[in-house]
């Protein structure tokens, strides 16, 4: 894990400009998680201290959102759809499929650090399930071969 | 030059509309052909997409689903000039599961490009805001009124009656917010317009703005629809651009700024009062009502919390008046709804029609039937809090009152299809796993019923005590209902109840008739 005070800057860089904005806790939030990858656990008292806030308060809402991580991702991630349509169009395979190419679970990230892999409950894809997302491409009628091909184009890249 | 239309629409991206695209441009450019590629929106026919459309001297004509490697042949077939190709479809409008839909919401969508202003103003745009400026606040609200609209995010609580409240809160600031998290599975048709026509929503917010004086509106994205974001964002920019949002606005000296926000993954901020919390910068708690948001919302402020087909249905009704919208309709479900087939289906898409429509019609007729070739078994309405219906419901009319009657909802118009390989059992359980994973925790029949409900399910399922352990899940069921905050616990028992009522036998009992 990186070495925080290297990513100080940057958080208070964002907090900086998002000031002056009301409600602006989510935003800052997704600023740094833009910027960095996820939200370093020590950047929480940097954040409750420019907002007035406990730092209880920031976790809380940084780990109410399952968008938001506290740990780096891996260079892409990968989410699969679990919500119904997705799984009325074989989702649930290929969802066991996944998760044995990538020898990984939920919430994990591959031992070379390339992939992670997240549920999600709706793509808005539903017209052509079942979709996945890597970065934010979204992929629709996803089959076990389909994922295959994906998987092997985004290690190429690497 | 020759407009070439390909589809922005995330759908459209997701089988490979932008590799068309690219492929499109420099094939043409290395054959000396002048074409310009416009990115619209979809027309919602997704089994033909990625979906090329070309402006002839004929008009409009189609060619899809076309994949990269169809691009060389469609060229050398004269796609330019519109001719022949195994891929063509003629005019796209003339299709019967686009031709028999009442577009009114979608008019435009897939029609124009959906961040050209001028485009939008060429199709009727800005047509309602212009009527706005010269009536009255209670004379556009009545406008609103007397079209019939409800919520389209689900609730369908009617719309004039919450913008009248607004007006009639004295307060110094007002909010407009967008609800634009839309969570349930089986629905797409707000990205669909966010991305197809951003322009049709920020121009329903600026009226919702001047009829209540609000002057600051919130678009509540949720994180998961990037190319919306996108889309909104170009579209904000173009209109602050042009007078249309920001002070002064077409020179009326009234005011209306409008920014993007973004949720971060909870399904549980598609609640109002959740929301409205996420946007205030905290944890998506579902609030007690009283107060109504209208009254106490953003910042303590009244509010309106629309839904994005909500928002985007008042331009047409402030356009052509309450009354041509409610011409549309059954009963008390007046105007048009954007349903949406999503599963396993054959002809998946965006659908809106006026209400009453039979979901046999629908399914079977627009459909297709399942996509899979094998017989459909069960059918979810209105996402995923919404009850499963079986065969024997089909031919009940797309109507508020109509699925009311037989213990469903319509929700927001998601429809999503299963055939005869789904086991319901599965379906139950995962509607009350779902619930514990989305459930904001505040009050307890939600968060512990949710997980209880979970267990009994199993323990139906694997056999033990099922006489006691059913009559346990109903008791369950019932606390969650009437004892829940909100509609994530309390609407939970419509999927497993109507699973364990229509499909007994999936949970391994003769009957469950209790």
């Amino acid at each position: 894990m990186q070495d925080y005070q290297t990513q100080k800057p940057t958080v208070l860089e964002i907090l900086n400009t998002h000031q002056a904005m009301p409600g602006n806790l989510l935003p800052i939030l997704h600023g740094i998680q833009d910027t960095l990858g996820y939200i370093p656990p020590a950047a929480v008292v940097d954040i409750a201290k420019a907002l007035n806030l406990s730092q209880a308060e920031v976790h809380g809402v940084i780990s109410f959102y399952h968008y938001f991580r506290e740990t780096p991702p891996g260079e892409h991630t990968i989410r699969i759809c679990r919500a119904e349509s997705c799984q009325a169009m074989n989702g649930k395979a290929l969802e066991t499929h996944v998760k044995q190419q990538l020898g990984i679970d939920f919430h994990e990230t591959t031992a070379d650090g390339i992939f992670s892999l997240e549920p999600v409950y709706c793509l808005g894809n539903c017209a052509c399930s079942p979709s996945i997302t890597i970065d934010d491409e979204v992929m629709g009628r996803v089959t076990t071969e389909k994922f295959d091909r994906l998987l092997a184009t985004y290690k190429g890249a690497k | 030059m020759t407009r070439v239309f390909i589809s922005r629409d995330s759908t459209a991206l997701s089988l490979g509309a932008e590799q068309v695209a690219k492929a499109l441009d420099q094939q043409a450019s290395s054959k000396g052909l002048s074409a310009e590629i416009v990115r619209n929106g979809s027309r919602g026919l997704f089994w033909l997409e990625p979906l090329i459309e070309v402006e002839t001297s004929q008009g409009r004509v189609a060619y899809g689903p076309v994949q990269v490697e169809d691009v060389a042949s469609l060229l050398d077939a004269g796609l330019l000039d519109g001719k022949q190709h195994p891929l063509f479809l003629g005019n796209i409008e003339e299709i019967a599961y686009f031709k028999n839909q009442n577009r009114l919401t979608f008019a435009r969508v897939g029609l124009t490009d959906p961040v050209n202003i001028d485009d939008y103003l060429a199709h009727d745009g800005y047509r309602g805001l212009k009527n706005a400026l010269a009536l009255q606040q209670t004379e556009i609200v009545k406008q609103v009124t007397d079209s019939g609209l409800r919520g389209r995010g689900g609730a369908a609580f009617p719309t004039g009656i919450k913008w009248n409240t607004v007006l009639n809160a004295p307060a110094d600031q007002k909010y407009i917010v967008c609800n634009a998290d839309e969570g349930d599975s089986g629905t797409f048709s707000d990205r669909m317009i966010m991305e197809g026509d951003p322009f049709v929503l920020i121009e329903g917010m600026t009226i919702a703005g001047l009829a209540v004086g609000a002057t600051q509106g919130y678009i509540y994205l949720r994180v998961e629809y990037p190319h919306a974001k996108i889309a909104l964002n170009q579209a904000i920019e173009a209109a602050y651009k042009n007078g249309y949002l920001g002070e002064n606005i077409q020179n009326s000296g009234k005011t209306f700024h409008l920014e993007v926000r973004s949720g971060a993954g909870a399904y549980i901020c598609g609640e109002e009062t959740s929301l409205l919390e996420s946007l205030e910068g905290k944890r998506g708690l579902v609030r007690f009502k009283p107060p109504l948001p209208a009254i106490v919302g953003l910042f303590g402020k009244p509010t309106i919390v629309n839904n994005v087909i909500s928002l985007a249905s008042i331009p047409v009704i402030l356009d052509k008046g309450g009354e041509y919208y409610k011409n549309y309709g059954m009963g008390r479900s007046r105007g048009t709804l954007p349903l949406q087939l999503a599963g396993n289906i054959k002809h998946p898409g965006l659908f809106e029609v006026a209400f009453g429509m039979t979901l046999r019609e629908l399914l079977y007729d627009y459909g297709g039937g399942s996509a899979s070739g094998r017989p459909i078994r069960a059918v979810q309405v209105g996402g995923p809090l919404g009850a499963y219906l079986h065969e024997g419901q089909f031919d009940t009319p797309l109507d508020y009152e109509a699925f009311a009657a037989i213990s469903a909802v319509l929700g927001h118009g998601g429809i999503v299809v299963h055939d005869d390989t789904v086991n319901m059992a599965d379906m139950a359980r995962y509607a009350m796993e779902f619930c514990v994973e989305e459930s904001c925790g505040k009050c307890t029949p939600c968060r512990i019923g949710s997980t209880r409900g979970v267990e009994v399910i199993d323990r139906i399922v694997e056999g033990v005590q099922q006489d006691k352990n059913t009559v346990l899940l109903r008791d369950l069921c019932d606390t969650m209902t009437y004892g829940s905050l909100c509609a994530m616990g309390g609407m939970t028992p419509f999927p497993v109840l109507s699973a364990l009522n229509h499909f007994p036998e999936d949970f391994g009992l003769l009957s469950a008739k209790a």
